[in-house]
């Protein structure tokens, strides 16, 4: 199964990931390869197969709603790239 | 001090032994490793960093040492996870498992190498350099957690942990001859571990053998109240002590054992150690997971790449980790993760992002998990009629660096035999049964959810059965 150029600029764009030129090209090809082999999961006909996902039988994990200490201040900021006050700073969004 | 330590032998039992009769203090013991870590790890680069002696509080006299693959959050120190993302990245607290060897009394050698975001099968994806297999440096040790099992082998820790996604801790255990576990899903805690997968990542212990690694899992197995997919165990974590294998059933899944690459040294080690395995006493038997290999690579490389592209989602130069300056904040993100990531989870954000994109959901990531139902079902099946299931825990022994470097889909194979039980959440071991061209051969044993003591009952026995020596031939 193929994938295009395009949609490999569409799916870097939605992971948020600035591809370079060489980058794009290589994954276009890789990721045809790599699709074309789990594709195979399509062979399979399981319409009446119920999905896992977890694969535990677990329902719930249910624990009382007490205040208890979390992170403080400067934990929480002790690996931020850039801080103001008590705030990430970040380049403008706009 | 360390001369009455040889660390290429000792197991933590008899390091444990060493410590209660005094023979030995636990400063001596951490700095034995040092020493023999300074000798070799220049040449099989297991560790990221070490760490110095840190006297502890050890209110049961512990002070084995231990190595942590550097997915696990240690407080203060630097987890990088075997990325440029988390270069610099020094957590201020410490993962449950971290902190249960701590409470255990274990001090913390260093922190071993692995794949970037435990993304690999050879540790070659490592942003800091590979790790080289105590047998032949020429070889990768596996991975992604080949840091702790080369580390392990080549006498530089008495045990590690590890992380296992689709085959990280079983498959380097194999490549380097070592014991090592993956638990049942649910298990051990991931509180504070790099997240990969998050419906397969497990924590386990890689030891020299078998009682060792049943005596780590019970340090860091049970419920957890930061993590809520752990569980309490059915039954406590025992020590096995059996020799004979009287009335054990042991299912041989056809496709697990012929399955094509599976070279002819690997399944003439495994075919002894079945053979070995009926003069203990067991009944061997065929059985087949039809569905289980054929497309459980497959679906492997759906689920854990879309749960991968969403875990990793986090790392956006904000709040920890790398940051690449732009002038505006999408740029930022992305020429962050463009900079911070490497090929392989580069990869497989791409893979699962478009896996789980508008479109694709239904016929790749949804199908995906109809599949693992069929998986788990196919292995329900064979334990009802086995107690445990058996293969070759990989298809080949340690392969060249760089052989298959420039492939991903033929690296990914080396997950093929691993990859179908942690679908289901099934606990698995691996135990070294002889060597082919020189180099160790992993038998991997399959149980049921929580039969942990069950695998560790026969991994021991056929361990001793077996008198397969664990440390390398070139370090004897």
């Amino acid at each position: 199964m193929a994938i295009t150029r395009e949609e490999v600029l569409h799916v870097a764009k939605l992971a948020r990931l600035e591809l370079t030129e060489d980058e794009v090209e290589r994954l276009t090809h890789e990721l045809g390869a790599i699709l074309e082999a789990v594709g195979k999961v399509a062979e399979l006909d399981l319409s009446d197969v119920p999905p896992t996902s977890h694969p535990l039988d677990l329902v719930n994990a249910w624990r009382d709603d007490e205040p208890r200490p979390s992170l403080g201040l400067d934990d929480a900021f002790a690996n931020a790239p850039q801080r103001e006050a008590d705030l990430f700073r970040v380049p403008p969004t706009t | 001090m360390s001369a009455v330590v040889d660390t290429l032998r000792l197991t933590a039992e008899e390091a444990n032994g060493l410590l209660a009769r005094r023979e030995v203090t636990a400063a001596e013991l951490h700095e034995a490793y040092l020493a023999a870590i300074a000798e070799r790890d220049p040449e099989l680069h297991c560790y990221l960093r070490t760490l110095p002696y840190e006297a502890g509080e050890e209110p049961n006299g512990g002070g084995v040492p231990i190595a942590l693959k550097d997915v696990i959050s240690t407080k203060g120190v630097e987890t990088t996870a075997g990325s440029r993302m988390l270069e610099g990245y020094v957590p201020v607290f410490d993962a449950t498992v971290a902190e249960r060897c701590r409470a255990a009394g274990l001090s913390v050698l260093g922190k071993t190498n692995t794949d970037e975001f435990a993304m690999g099968s050879s540790t070659e994806n490592s942003a800091f350099g590979p790790s080289r297999n105590p047998w032949d440096p020429e070889r990768v040790p596996g991975g992604s957690g080949g840091g702790s099992a080369a580390a392990v082998s080549a006498g530089l820790a008495p045990w590690a942990l590890g992380s296992d996604t689709g085959g990280s801790i079983k498959q380097p255990s194999a490549l380097c001859g070592n014991v090592g576990l993956r638990p049942t899903y649910g298990t051990v805690s991931r509180y504070g571990v790099v997240a990969f997968a998050s419906s397969l990542d497990q924590i386990g212990p890689v030891a020299r053998n078998v009682r060792d690694c049943a005596l780590l899992l019970s340090i860091i197995a049970g419920k957890d109240e930061c993590d809520s997919t752990t569980v309490e165990l059915p039954e406590p974590v025992r020590l096995p002590e059996r020799e004979d294998l009287t009335g054990l059933r042991i299912g041989v899944p056809k496709e697990m054992n012929e399955a094509e690459g599976i070279e002819p040294g690997v399944a003439a080690a495994v075919a002894r150690a079945l053979e070995l395995a009926r003069e203990l006493g067991a009944e061997v038997g065929d059985c087949e997971l039809p569905r289980s290999v054929e497309y459980g690579l497959a679906c492997y490389y759906l689920i854990a790449p879309a749960e991968a592209s969403s875990n990793l989602a986090r790392y956006d130069g904000v709040r920890y980790g790398l940051r690449v300056d732009a002038d505006r904040f999408s740029e930022m993100v992305e020429r962050t993760r463009d900079a911070g990531f490497g090929d392989e989870p580069k990869r497989r954000i791409m893979l699962g992002t478009y896996a789980l994109s508008a479109g694709y959901y239904d016929a790749f990531y949804g199908q995906a998990q109809k599949v693992r139902t069929v998986i788990a079902r196919e292995h329900a099946a064979a334990f009802e009629q086995f107690d445990v299931l058996v293969s070759p825990t990989s298809p080949t022994v340690a392969f060249k660096l760089g052989e298959k470097a420039a492939n991903p889909l033929a690296m990914y194979l080396s997950d093929l035999l691993t990859i179908p039980s942690c679908m289901a959440g099934l606990p698995g071991l691996n135990v070294p049964c002889g060597l082919s061209e020189g180099l160790p051969v992993g038998l991997q044993l399959i149980g049921p959810q929580f039969s942990e003591n069950r695998l560790f009952e026969v991994g021991h026995a056929l361990e001793r059965a077996l008198g397969f020596d664990p440390v390398p031939e070139r370090l004897r």
